[in-house]
């Protein structure tokens, strides 16, 4: 994985010391609260319902076991024992205090992560495929480029103060698992006639208050023409991105007004500006030295199939099961990508304890060349574990209550912390991901409901990437209770689509009902298991589940 | 309708409530206004204790009274004076017993 140079280690060192000396002017009274809060907000420190909270960023989603032990040690020394991973692919704590952040950064920096942006109108935290560069259907490792683009924002003085926060996702695979149409830029890899690998970039996806799927712009961008072009898309936001109406200052609302022919000249016009062979030679050579940093690993040439390991998925029924729904395609034969499942029966989804992170990590160490990757669907993955070694993480996880074999099924939920946490919430999530994990805490069910994305988002923000489940729920307040409304249809998949509300909201006692009905009815007439929800979805409508859900009610 | 002033410890950032001798964690030792002289005045401290940087962003919450209890009307703001309904061995709710 990356490690910083000399110029990352120097900004992060200054920008510590830098906001340690911001902490002790606010702590003085030297700096109001109104002063002090946008320095806090860009270093990821935000004042929640019950406490402050600091957001740690994790570049693309990849950690070290260094790191996750530093994490751990963290959430142990100035927190509760805990951390939160969540949708943007990165780490939240819930209790730190303002007096002990300085010394919390200190910490990340000696293991060369940070804190800046996790928040603020600027570029943030770029994400991508959690199986980047392992995956078996990818077309090129993404990494070097989120790499680039990292470098490139961060502290980009001309980006740092954009109408609104910007969000960039990439994907080197044609299976998107970035969500990247649902981002103010997403970039899929394709290879142009020549085998030359390139970026298709969609512009103006988001979630939020106003859902829209990305435009694509440009169907085939050379790869090393990226940053020149990227610039040239935060240009155009930047001049004319709104911002007189912060609910109209993100860029899907600029594509959306001006229209994405209109606003593709004008990106175009900006890109043909200026002369950008220096910056495509730099980015090229950068790319290159970046690169290095991801080669593969030193895989061992092993045998697709390891008889031991068919013995035991043929002697042991729960090992079976966690490897046919927890185990991803390799691109190394012999290897595999083990998902680690953060959504226990009940469970708070994302949360993971410090002792659970440190076991994490040594696992990670053990098999899987000491790198961990954070999934925006709030799960962990070792990403290079040997086929044969399947068995021995299996047993390892479930001792320690981590084996949940539930990925992509009904309880595999998507879940923001809500008003249990946080400020801006108008319901709770977590208890009603909680309340539906219970309820189908059947594995035998799941299995045969299949397929099933539920998000859950406590306010119209959609931090649980509500609008883009098969079942999508957002927590609001009706009359003074928290009320939910049920959407069918979304998807965050290279077909992304948003989901459509079937109706009036339910009350919390009513939800894991409604949801259950909403179940009841796709099993009720789906033609065969293979039919999953999303495909039954989209042969019936939305028309047909509201009569339905509403008529028994 | 009866109000009480909140706001989260600048230090700590914990939620505090505003009462006859500082600020306390327990709601239910907060001071009640039941008339606007009360409430003006509670504000004033509020105010000149933001500024002395002891709490940050105070503001008014309704409430009721439940016997010796002192319950917000608002769901978001008696999750406030306890801790995550999903935790409840943190926040106020762990270290005060609330119920």
């Amino acid at each position: 994985m990356y490690r910083y140079d000399e110029f990352d280690a120097r900004f992060v060192a200054e920008r510590t010391a830098q906001f340690k000396d911001q902490v002790e002017r606010r702590l003085r009274g030297e700096l109001t609260e109104e002063e002090f809060r946008p320095l806090r907000l860009m270093n990821g420190l935000y004042l929640q319902l019950h406490a402050y909270m600091l957001r740690v960023a994790v570049p693309y989603g990849v950690l070290s076991s260094r790191q996750m032990r530093q994490l751990a040690m963290i959430a142990e020394r100035f927190d509760k024992g805990y951390g939160h991973f969540t949708t943007r692919q990165n780490i939240q704590y819930n209790w730190p205090r303002l007096e002990d952040v300085p010394l919390i950064l200190e910490a990340l920096a000696e293991v060369e992560m940070h804190a800046i942006q996790t928040s603020g109108n600027c570029i943030r935290n770029v994400t991508t495929d959690q199986y980047a560069g392992v995956a078996a259907d990818e077309i090129e490792d993404p990494r070097p480029h989120c790499e680039l683009l990292r470098q490139w924002s961060s502290l980009h003085p001309e980006f740092s103060f954009l109408p609104r926060k910007f969000k960039i996702a990439v994907t080197g695979a044609p299976f998107d698992r970035a969500a990247v149409k649902v981002h103010d830029i997403g970039l899929r890899m394709h290879r142009n006639e020549q085998g030359l690998p390139g970026f298709e970039v969609i512009v103006g996806g988001g979630l939020g208050r106003t859902p829209m799927v990305g435009k694509t712009i440009r169907g085939f961008l050379p790869a090393d023409e990226l940053l020149p072009y990227v610039t040239a898309i935060m240009r155009v936001y930047n001049r004319f991105g709104r911002r007189d109406n912060k609910y109209k200052a993100r860029i899907k609302i600029l594509v959306h007004e001006i229209g994405v022919d209109a606003f593709s000249e004008l990106v175009e016009a900006e890109f043909a500006k200026g002369d950008h062979g220096e910056a495509i030679e730099l980015a090229a050579a950068e790319v290159a030295r970046i690169e290095a940093y991801f080669a593969p690993p030193a895989y061992e040439a092993l045998a697709e199939k390891d008889p031991a390991h068919l013995a035991h998925l043929f002697e042991n029924k729960a090992f079976a099961r966690w490897v046919r729904h927890n185990v991803a395609q390799h691109k190394v034969p012999g290897y595999s990508i083990a998902n680690i499942s953060l959504k226990p029966t009940g469970g708070i989804p994302g949360d993971a304890t410090a002792d659970e992170m440190r076991l994490v990590a040594d696992l990670a160490e053990r098999y899987s060349f000491a790198e961990i990757r954070v999934a925006h669907e709030q799960n962990l993955v070792l990403p290079d574990v040997a086929t044969r070694d399947l068995w021995a993480l299996w047993q390892a996880l479930d001792a320690a209550g981590l084996a949940t074999p539930n990925l992509n099924l009904v309880s595999d939920i998507i879940a923001c912390p809500g008003m249990d946490y946080c400020a801006l919430a108008t319901a709770r999530s977590i208890p009603i991901a909680q309340a539906i994990s219970r309820r189908f805490a059947d594995l035998s069910r799941q299995e045969d409901v299949g397929d099933l994305h539920i998000n859950i988002s406590g306010c119209i923000n959609a931090c649980g990437h509500h609008h883009v489940a098969h079942l999508g729920i957002l927590g609001l307040e009706k009359k003074g209770v928290e009320s939910y409304q049920i959407t069918l249809g979304g998807s965050a998949d290279e077909n992304a689509a948003i989901g459509q509300l079937i109706g009036p909201g339910f009350a919390a006692h009513e939800i894991v009902d409604a949801v259950e009905a909403v179940v009841r009815v796709y099993l009720d007439g789906r033609r065969g298991q293979e039919e999953r929800f999303l495909d039954f979805f989209r042969r019936v409508g939305v028309k047909h589940f509201k009569e339905a859900i509403y008529a028994t009610a | 309708m009866p109000e009480i002033i909140t706001a989260n410890h600048l230090i700590g950032g914990d939620v505090v409530f505003l009462a006859e001798n500082g600020w306390t964690p327990n709601v239910d030792r907060a001071t009640v206004a039941e008339d606007e002289a009360t409430r003006a005045a509670l504000e004033a401290r509020a105010a000149e204790a933001e500024a002395m940087n002891i709490v940050v962003a105070p503001y008014a919450v309704e409430v009721r009274r439940e016997g010796s209890r002192i319950v917000p009307v608002h769901y978001r703001e008696v999750m406030r004076t306890r801790g995550p309904t999903v935790r409840p061995d943190l926040g106020h709710q762990a270290s005060l017993g609330a119920s």
